[in-house]
């Protein structure tokens, strides 16, 4: 039961998958979709697994005041403060006391971790949590300036989830990533030797695409550095990446079919 | 620009400094941009799923006149409950003693997962490749459209190129048969194919990183400091003084620990050090 039954539903699932592609039957489809659905809701129970370890790594850290511990209430702020903008929203245009109870709110939650990372004075953290469950709690009843929206779609358009969104997850990513150009570029002047044919057609190919638009060397060269990096992108590249995809997408067919027969089994732990 | 508009776009300009300043050190303001998008990124994703998954694949369906339908609550459809079970079995992870459970929805999404990964990736990784692939040669343009022109992407040689570089590549990967004689020199082109590919996609992924950096660049110069400094072609009828205030607020913030990093740098015994 614990290691056959496993096995055998991936083997009767997965098999079920893999045949109905080839059965354009309505119900076929239907139950095709069905299924989809199903691994989406599971996923949706398993996040909430991961949200759980999320708290518990923080708090673990929290409690042996590892290093940067402090940052760990930063992480927990945020993950409560978005997961109140995206259930609650504004009636009017006034804010009313939307903000404290905000604040009530994820003041609540980090005095829960505290009384769990807590080795002495757990009720006294209980008890403020409680105290700011108990200024929510009223602020959520009484104040009628916002609503709670669990069960419908509207917190998506929330001012303070879209505006949190735009200006603390976007700019953030939009750094990170930008932050690559500068690691990548420092790797590349590392690697980048012309020790031999292969590394010399590498570091060429990757230069003449990096050139394409610079506009100092338009006077000189003319069109030819965008139109040689325009067909190094569309024949040579296209070539390598086209027999890459194809590498990976049988890869991707021989794990998937190993998986289904059983043969790789690592997913059970 | 609004004021609140104005704050909201001072603190993206925050996190962007904070972001960049991880190109002088690991240091507190890239660590608590770090953990707070962690948090908030977890937060949104959890808010996305719930909209978008849990209620309307699970809780309920709108009927036309806009009234909910409760799907685990229609005995016509009991099966809905069924996603809702095994979800929830996943958490059984948290028992040591009844762990092995949450295998099995573990193991019907694998199943789903794989079943329907194997199929759908033999069609659009593998046999769209291999028709995109045998596309006719246009032999009417071996060399160019009108003309001859070597770097014409379209022409028949370029096409020829991509049929013979692709065939070459994939030789390179097999490995099932010495790479010696003809098909050792197949393999050989096939891997100036690949390396050639790989330097075209380092430096587009590059100028793709660059491309960001002078967004982020720009959206510090045209929105916040245009904003901060009413330095618009317009003037903003709403500016007052606390556009500047949060301004130089945080510049003096960025001088200010500069300041504290290079009088550390200047005190601090580095033992280490060379004489």
């Amino acid at each position: 039961m614990k290691q056959q039954f496993p096995r055998l539903l991936v083997l009767v699932f997965g098999a079920f998958l893999l045949f109905q592609f080839f059965m354009p039957h309505e119900k076929s489809e239907w139950l095709y979709e069905y299924l989809l659905d199903w691994i989406i809701i599971i996923g949706i129970f398993a996040l909430a697994i991961g949200i759980w370890s999320l708290i518990r790594v923080h708090v673990d850290k929290i409690k042996n005041k590892k290093i940067g511990w402090q940052y760990s209430y930063v992480t927990l702020a945020g993950l409560v403060g978005f997961i109140v903008f995206g259930f609650t929203i504004r009636n009017g245009a006034e804010w009313g006391w939307y903000f404290p109870f905000v604040l009530s709110v994820v003041g609540m939650f980090l005095m829960i971790i505290q009384a769990m990372a807590s080795r002495a004075k757990v009720a006294m953290f209980a008890g403020l949590a409680g105290v700011f469950a108990l200024t929510a709690l009223l602020i959520g009843i009484f104040d009628k300036a916002f609503s709670f929206h669990f069960a419908t779609s509207e917190g998506l358009q929330a001012y303070m989830f879209v505006h949190s969104f735009d200006f603390i997850l976007i700019p953030i990513f939009a750094t990170m990533f930008s932050l690559l150009a500068f690691f990548i570029a420092s790797a590349a002047y590392r690697a980048f030797r012309a020790r031999s044919i292969m590394a010399t057609l590498l570091l060429l190919s990757a230069i003449i695409v990096m050139l394409r638009f610079n506009p100092y060397l338009e006077p000189v060269f003319g069109s030819y550095i965008s139109q040689t990096s325009s067909w190094l992108m569309n024949v040579p590249n296209l070539a390598a990446q086209r027999a890459i995809v194809m590498g990976v997408g049988l890869g991707i067919v021989a794990t998937g079919l190993k998986v289904i027969l059983g043969i790789e089994r690592k997913y059970m732990g | 620009m609004d004021f609140t508009t104005f704050l909201w776009t001072t603190f993206a300009a925050f996190l962007t400094l904070c972001t960049f300043s991880f190109l002088y050190k690991d240091n507190p303001f890239y660590k608590f941009a770090e953990h707070l998008v962690v948090g908030a990124a977890a937060g949104y994703f959890t808010i996305i799923l719930w909209h978008n998954g849990m209620i309307p694949k699970l809780m309920y369906d709108r009927l036309d006149d806009g009234s909910p339908w409760f799907l685990y609550l229609d005995s016509s459809a009991p099966w809905y409950l069924l996603p809702a079970i095994l979800g929830m079995l996943m958490w059984t992870r948290f028992s040591k003693n009844y762990s092995w459970i949450s295998r099995w929805p573990l193991a019907m999404y694998i199943g789903i997962g794989a079943g329907a990964a194997v199929p759908l990736e033999m069609k659009a990784r593998v046999n769209e490749q291999l028709v995109a692939m045998m596309a006719p040669i246009n032999w009417s343009d071996f060399f160019g459209h009108g003309g001859f022109n070597l770097l014409d992407a379209t022409s028949g040689l370029s096409q020829l190129l991509v049929f013979v570089g692709t065939l070459c590549a994939l030789i390179y990967f097999f490995f099932s048969k010495a790479h010696t004689g003809v098909f050792g020199g197949m393999a050989k082109f096939g891997i100036w194919i690949l390396m050639i590919g790989f330097g075209a996609s380092f430096g587009f992924t590059v100028m793709a990183r660059i491309s960001l950096f002078i967004n982020r660049m720009q959206y510090l110069d045209q929105q916040w400091i245009v904003a901060a400094l009413d330095l618009g072609d317009t003037p903003n009828e709403a500016y007052h003084w606390g556009f500047p205030f949060f301004f130089y607020l945080l510049i003096a913030v960025v001088v200010g620990y500069t300041i504290i990093e290079i009088y550390r740098h200047v005190t601090s015994k580095d033992v280490t050090s060379p004489q």
